[in-house]
């Protein structure tokens, strides 16, 4: 409210004739955009169909007409700003379906491709000896088992200590803002720059271009560590501190405190963080061409010798299948199959990790 | 056994903070003595710091002594957790953790510590201290459910309860009823006054009807200004302070007359 | 030490507190905890210096270098990769920061966080099995398109064509990658969307404000940092992806802007997956100093990034 003497500006009659609104006004009803969408589908058909078509094609020119019908339709009705909106809303909705066409397709392919070989032979033999038909990814299933394995093994202690560190000890410390900030680095490293590290590493260290399993797991380390730090300092934060003191004013020493109470208190949602940086480096394939190479028959020693794993061999399978192209090309859809069906069940584990165990009766 | 504790001189500060000046008291054995005061004088703190909680918090330290049982409790080969097992704390919001049953809660001052201790020993532990904390009826049929799953005045005594487990000889308790309804306070309440049979006990409360009721001995604190460290302006009987102060400043503040 | 372990029907007194006594735990936990955020300072110093190291010799070296000299052989590369993240970035962002409105403002409450992870599940198809997805599937999906573009639109560079009859273009090989960072800036830009604090969003509805309006003055002004930064780290994904570029792309090494047809530049990551297996001598080396260039890239634009987040102040 202003108080000023003199004249107060009025407002033109114009604008306040914009501003009013009367409560109801002449409004499409709500079957208005399915309506709109089934003609446009109609539309679409009728133009496309005498010159033979593709359901994409459809799709497309529908989608186009329902946001022209749907806009023309809304703004002679309803007025500008209604129309703006119901634009919007067709176009935020086009986005999310636009984004599932690729999923669908990718699962559709890699599922109706991989199926010709998801049998027992797959899981039961590997490559050792096979030219041309038959042969499995027994050896490949078992190498990622080892090399994701070894991985974890490695990051899972330091990435959960380096939390434990920047959360419980380090504070605002120089060190400790450098950690988060190399942590978010690494988070940026391209996959094939950690490979490549790993593969200079061992050049100074063995000679040059050993391949096995070990520097595998280094190269996906690199990758892995940061999302567990990450995933597991939000965790340690959510701890309330008054379960710390709780715990201090026990007579219980910060160690035991931090093991104890905080980690076991967060432990679900450390675990799902867990498992889902082992999903996202299990289907790497980039370091693993680099550092593990590839074998035909299974290969239990992490420091000798070369190793198949999923991703490599579906790679190998598909650019060199040998004679007939064909029993390669299969067997690389079904190892993407098998690699697909791995990294989500891994997701799926992780999502019901953190719903069925995480502690109840939350304040 | 109940013990005395001789404050003297004692500065604490957060950082370069000073936010309290120059307290000494005497805490008497066996009895409740009662810290009252307005907001943000350093009640919370001075409490804090006769347990060395203070010190958790970073930059937090702390110039003087406070003795008990002729140690003082902040000389330098004095190792904080061993004093925290022996002057327990109640905090403001009730904490139980959340990961453990009802018996758990109660046990974890002992299980923490990675004390072993025979089964039957535990359950008496368990079972006296549920007791102690006049609890024992109300959940001797869900001891392994989750502490949570408690109301909020039956987990604050959850919370006496796992105080008083590790047997200490000092309980200090930070508003301990500010969370809970009238009739868990009143049961905290005769609880504390049960307690103090066996136990040091000193207690931060806004209430003053509580302080009345419950302590043996009441100090108040308050602060110069705005900015400045709180101080204990005076210590005495609680019937004393309440009826006859010696300082103007408590006789305001208890009377309602505080600007 | 005290007794806490005594059975409570005892005598509750005990002895006197301990001094002295020094308690090896701590040390120890913090001593291991400090060495492993230590250790990832270092792992990444060892990153630095060993690719450096590594590269040296492709500076020095009297040797043939492949096609000349180190900067004709990266510079291609280079532009090729920044290229493809450029397409991948053009096409997902919009559909992104679309998906996110989507899903904060726009779905049903309920269903809200079933299409989220919809979403997410992008996230878990393996760079390897978007790579043949890519080269079978939408390459061939591409080629009409292609043919069109060349046809209709070929007085634009970009469209000159002729068309690639493989469909294994930049600009294939840009959708694949715009597919891998979609999930990566969507799920960024949900989480700012949802942030938006709520009565800013109240205030403009309390104006009278449609849904649209109110996401126009309330939520993309505070939103357009956390936005800005989302691309960006969805960009430096996009920089460093090899597999789906290295088995989508048929390569030729050149510097052109012409997105459809069979002459493409290749990418620093996908050249160094084709090329290593192979590599011998002083190759080895020059590959090794592209992925130092990568690794040089990425960080500066996840560094420009994360400056943005700060100084913006909003969380992501
Ligand atoms: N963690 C901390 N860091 C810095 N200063 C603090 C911290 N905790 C408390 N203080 C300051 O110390 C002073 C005393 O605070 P304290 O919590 O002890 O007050 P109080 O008497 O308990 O108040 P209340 O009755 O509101 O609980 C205040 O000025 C407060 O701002
Ligand atoms: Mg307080």
């Amino acid at each position: 409210m202003t108080t000023t003497t003199g004249r107060t500006p009025q407002p033109s009659q114009d604008a306040l004739a914009a501003i009013e609104q009367p409560l109801s006004k002449a409004a499409l009803p709500r079957w208005a955009p399915w309506g709109v969408l089934a003609a446009a589908v109609v539309v679409a058909l009728a133009v496309l169909l005498p010159g033979g078509t593709s359901v994409a094609a459809v799709a497309v020119l529908a989608g186009l007409l329902h946001l022209l019908l749907i806009g023309v339709v809304s703004r002679v009705k309803e007025g500008g700003r209604k129309a703006a909106d119901r634009l919007v809303t067709a176009l935020v909705t086009m986005a999310f379906l636009i984004a599932m066409v690729p999923l669908v397709s990718v699962v559709w392919t890699v599922v109706s491709r991989g199926a010709a070989r998801f049998d027992a032979t797959f899981f039961t033999y590997s490559m050792q000896g096979i030219v041309g038909e038959g042969g499995g990814g027994l050896h490949a299933i078992w190498g990622t088992v080892i090399v994701t394995l070894l991985a974890t093994v490695i990051s899972v202690p330091i990435g959960l200590m380096t939390a434990v560190y920047l959360v419980e000890y380090g504070g605002k410390s120089a060190l400790s803002r450098a950690i988060t900030f190399l942590v978010d680095v690494m988070t940026g490293i391209p996959s094939i720059v950690a490979g490549l590290f790993v593969v200079a590493l061992f050049a100074l260290l063995v000679g040059p271009r050993p391949r096995i399993a070990l520097m595998g797991a280094i190269a996906l380390s690199v990758l892995m560590i940061p999302v567990v730090v990450r995933s597991t300092e939000e965790m340690l934060k959510l701890v309330p501190n008054d379960l710390r003191e709780a715990a201090y004013a026990l007579g219980v020493p910060k160690w035991r405190t931090i093991v104890k109470v905080v980690l076991r208190t967060s432990l679900s949602g450390i675990a799902t963080g867990v498992t889902l940086a082992v999903a996202r480096v299990a289907g790497e394939t980039a370091p693993l061409l680099l550092t593990v190479g590839l074998a035909t028959r299974t290969n239990f020693d992490p420091l000798v010798g070369q190793i198949a794993t999923l991703p490599v061999f579906a790679y190998y399978q598909y650019t060199q299948p040998g004679v007939p192209a064909q029993a390669g090309v299969d067997r690389a859809w079904t190892a993407a199959l098998v690699l697909i069906i791995l990294v989500m069940a891994l997701n799926l584990v992780a999502r019901l990790i953190s719903r069925y165990f995480s502690p109840k009766g939350g304040r | 056994m109940a013990k005395l504790i001789d404050v003297s001189d004692l500065n604490i500060y957060y950082g370069s903070f000073l936010a309290v000046e120059d307290v000494s008291m005497t805490i008497e054995p066996r009895a409740v003595t009662a810290l009252i005061g307005p907001s943000g004088c350093g009640k919370s703190t001075f409490l804090r710091s006769l347990n060395r909680m203070h010190e958790v918090i970073p930059d937090a330290r702390v110039e003087g002594k406070v003795v008990m049982d002729g140690q003082d409790l902040y000389d330098k080969d004095v190792d904080p957790v061993s004093v925290r097992q022996h002057i327990g704390m109640v905090f403001q919001r009730p904490n139980p953790f959340p990961t453990m049953s009802i018996y758990d809660n109660v046990a974890a001052g002992v299980r923490l510590n990675a004390k072993r201790m025979r089964k039957k020993d535990m359950d008496d532990l368990v079972e006296s201290s549920l007791r102690g904390a006049n609890l024992w009826n109300e959940v001797k049929d869900r001891l392994d459910k989750p502490g949570m799953g408690l109301s909020g005045g039956q987990q604050q005594r959850l919370c006496i309860a796992r105080a008083i487990a590790i047997r200490p000889s000092v309980l200090l308790m930070d508003e301990p009823c500010s969370a809970l309804d009238p009739i868990s306070t009143l049961a905290v309440e005769d609880l504390i006054a049960e307690l103090k049979n066996e136990y040091t006990i000193v207690i931060v409360t806004h209430n003053m009807q509580q302080a009345a009721r419950v302590s043996d001995q009441t100090g108040f604190f308050n602060l110069a200004a705005i900015g400045k460290p709180g101080r204990l302006i005076e210590l005495d009987s609680t019937s004393t302070i309440f009826s006859n102060p010696s300082q103007k400043a408590t006789e305001d503040y208890i009377s309602g007359r505080f600007g | 030490m005290s007794t806490p372990t005594r059975a409570p029907e005892r005598d509750p007194g005990r002895g006197s507190i301990a001094t002295g006594a020094k308690r090896p735990g701590d040390g120890i936990f913090r001593g291991t905890a400090t060495a492993a955020g230590t250790l990832i300072l270092l792992t990444l110093a060892a990153v630095a210096a060993f690719l450096m190291w590594q590269s040296l010799p492709a500076f020095t070296t009297d040797d043939e270098i492949p096609r000349g000299s180190l900067t004709a052989y990266i510079g291609p590369l280079l532009f090729g990769t920044v290229l493809a993240a450029v397409i991948a970035l053009v096409v997902a962002t919009p559909v992104a920061v679309g998906i996110g409105l989507f899903i904060s403002h726009f779905a049903p409450r309920r269903a809200a966080q079933g299409l989220g992870y919809l979403v997410d599940l992008l996230a878990a198809v393996p760079s390897i099995v978007y790579g043949i997805w890519g080269a079978v599937v939408l390459s061939q999906a591409m080629l009409p398109i292609y043919g069109w573009l060349a046809d209709n639109l070929g007085f634009i560079p970009l469209f000159a064509g002729p068309a690639s009859a493989s469909g294994r273009t930049i600009f294939t090989a840009g959708l694949v990658l715009a597919v891998m960072v979609l999930p990566i800036i969507t799920a960024l830009a949900r989480d700012i969307f949802l942030q938006t604090p709520r009565l800013h969003e109240e205030a403009a509805l309390a104006l009278g404000a449609t849904r649209w309006e109110m996401i126009r003055y309330a939520v993309l002004p505070y939103a357009r940092s956390g936005v800005v930064s989302a691309a960006m780290l969805g960009l430096g994904r996009a920089l460093g992806e090899t597999m789906a570029v290295a088995l989508v792309l048929s390569v030729s090494n050149v510097v052109t802007f012409n997105l459809i047809s069979n002459t493409n530049p290749g990418t620093i990551a996908a050249n160094i997956a084709l090329q290593f297996p192979e590599a011998a001598g002083v190759e080895t080396n020059v590959l090794i100093a592209s992925g130092l260039a990568l690794f040089v890239i990425t960080f500066l634009v996840n560094f420009a990034a994360r400056w943005i987040v700060a100084r913006s102040g909003v969380k992501a």
